[in-house]
Order: C-alpha cells, then structure tokens, then sequence
C-alpha cells in the first residue's frame, strides 16, 4: 500500500524537522546527465523529499551502464529520463518529476534550467562538464552550481572531497582520477561522488553554506 | 604574486590566455574563476593577472 502524501509528508518531517522539510519540499534542483552520478543523485534527493526534480539526459539505458548507474535489466533501451522517473516515482511518488531528453548545450542551457534553485552537473564527458560550468556560472548568475570531477578507478573513497570554489560554485570529486586512465568506473566510489553532490545540495538548502 | 590554485605563482602582468597555454591546459576542459568571478572564454586574452589576485583553473576530467 503507497502512503498518501501527508504520511509522506509526515515521514519526512520527522527524520529532518519541519523547517528544514519545508524548504527541500519547496525547492526545485536540476539534474544534468542521468548516468552513474545523476541517477544516485536523483535517488538521494528524491528519497530526502525534495519538491520538484528536472532531469535531462538525451541517451538510452545500456547494459555497460548496469554496474553502476540505478536502472535494472528489464530498461536496456528504455530513454534513461523514462527509466529514472519510473524508477523515483517508486522510491518518492511526490516527487514532482521533469524530463527532457535532450543534449544539453551552450544554446538550451539557459531555456532547461532556468527554473532551478540548484543546478547538478553529472556528465561524464570533460567538455561537456566545462561547458556547463561556464554556461551556467557566466549566464545563470545567483544560481548554485554542484559539479563533479574525477571519480574513476579503484582509489580510496576519502579522495573524494567538495570544494566551494566560489558562492555559487562547488565540485566534488577527487579532481584527477580520469576514465579512460584508471580502471575505469566503479558503483561505489561514484556514489560517493554522487553521494557528496547531493548532500551538497541539501546543506545549501540548508542554508549550511560551507564545506 | 598570483593564487592560483591555492599557490603563489609569479604571474602578475601576464593574461590568463598566456597563464593557460603555459600551464598546458586544454581550453575546452576548463572553468576559470578570478577573484570568485567566472572569467568568459571571450575574456582570457584581455584579463590581465595582477599581484593580489586569485586565480582558480578547474579541469575537468572524464567520468561519471
């Protein structure tokens, strides 16, 4: 049996207090990229009741995404903006949910997200990371932005820091471990890199502005 | 002498364009910030480092 809004509501308020639940049921956060990063951050932030989620990803479900990213076997193929909804609206169905599947660039950036309080970058692709970052911080001026840099391989976890960089800009990451140079990307220093990022979000809401 | 990424460098009187290239970064896999001010890929020849300043180059890299 699913619970009605108001246990929900209730459930929430009780493991993180009524004023803070309020301000993470009001907010609106962006979620750029839907793969090993965006779909635990996605989860995270649905799972602590934040009110709306705008999620963008223009790929499908692939079965070398299974060992990490949160889709099952039975969405190969699915748009992964169509199998993440599913998926949250199973976890948190009060979560109002957004998608676009769509590429982000320089010239949707602004259209996609202007609507958001918080903007999570979880690319995989280093351009695109630093498109956003300057897309965002140049053109989004007063919005918050959570990136990601350097998560692959098989290092410690403790490598994985957040960085507020300047007001509105943080990263998380170990900053250099690189896919591609390393042994590749595994579920769970990713999740603490997703991990980190949403909690990120959540001190800002918060009003915890520091690292 | 300039911060740049939380160490002093002598960089006054060279352009952030003139810093990246030297450094060897790749342009399309960064993010500067000046000051706490995001620095326009349009400005990095004309932004001109001065004693005092700090300078913060991300670069990104892969994965996620």
């Amino acid at each position: 049996m699913i619970p009605n809004k108001n246990e929900m509501i209730a459930a929430y308020e009780a493991r993180h207090g009524k004023e803070l639940q309020k301000k993470l049921s009001a907010a609106t956060v962006a979620v750029c990229g839907l793969g090993g990063l965006g779909s635990n951050i996605s989860i995270a932030l649905s799972r602590a009741g934040i009110g709306k989620l705008i999620l963008i990803d223009f790929d499908k479900v692939d079965i070398s995404n299974l060992h990490r990213q949160q889709y099952k076997a039975n969405q190969i193929g699915l748009p992964k903006t169509e199998a993440l909804s599913c998926n949250l609206s199973e976890i948190a169905p009060y979560t109002v949910v957004e998608t676009h599947c769509v590429k982000i660039t320089e010239e949707n950036a602004v259209d996609l997200l202007s609507g958001a309080d918080i903007i999570c970058e979880a690319f995989d692709n280093p351009q695109a990371k630093a498109m956003l970052a300057n897309t965002v911080l140049e053109k989004l001026p007063g919005k918050f932005y959570v990136g990601a840099s350097g998560m692959a391989g098989i290092g410690s976890t403790n490598e994985i820091k957040t960085k507020r960089l300047s007001k509105f800009f943080y990263l998380c990451g170990d900053g250099v471990s690189e896919v591609g140079k390393s042994e590749g990307l595994f579920a769970a220093r990713v999740m603490a890199c997703a991990a980190h990022q949403a909690h990120t979000v959540i001190r800002i809401l918060a009003g915890q502005y520091d690292v | 002498m300039v911060i740049i990424n939380g160490e002093k460098v002598n960089a006054d009187g060279i352009t952030v364009e003139q810093y990246i290239k030297s450094s060897d970064y790749n342009t399309a896999f960064i993010a500067v910030e000046l000051n706490e001010d995001i620095v326009s890929k349009a400005n990095y020849a004309s932004t001109v480092l001065k004693d005092g300043d700090v300078l913060e180059v991300v670069n990104f890299v892969g994965g996620g």
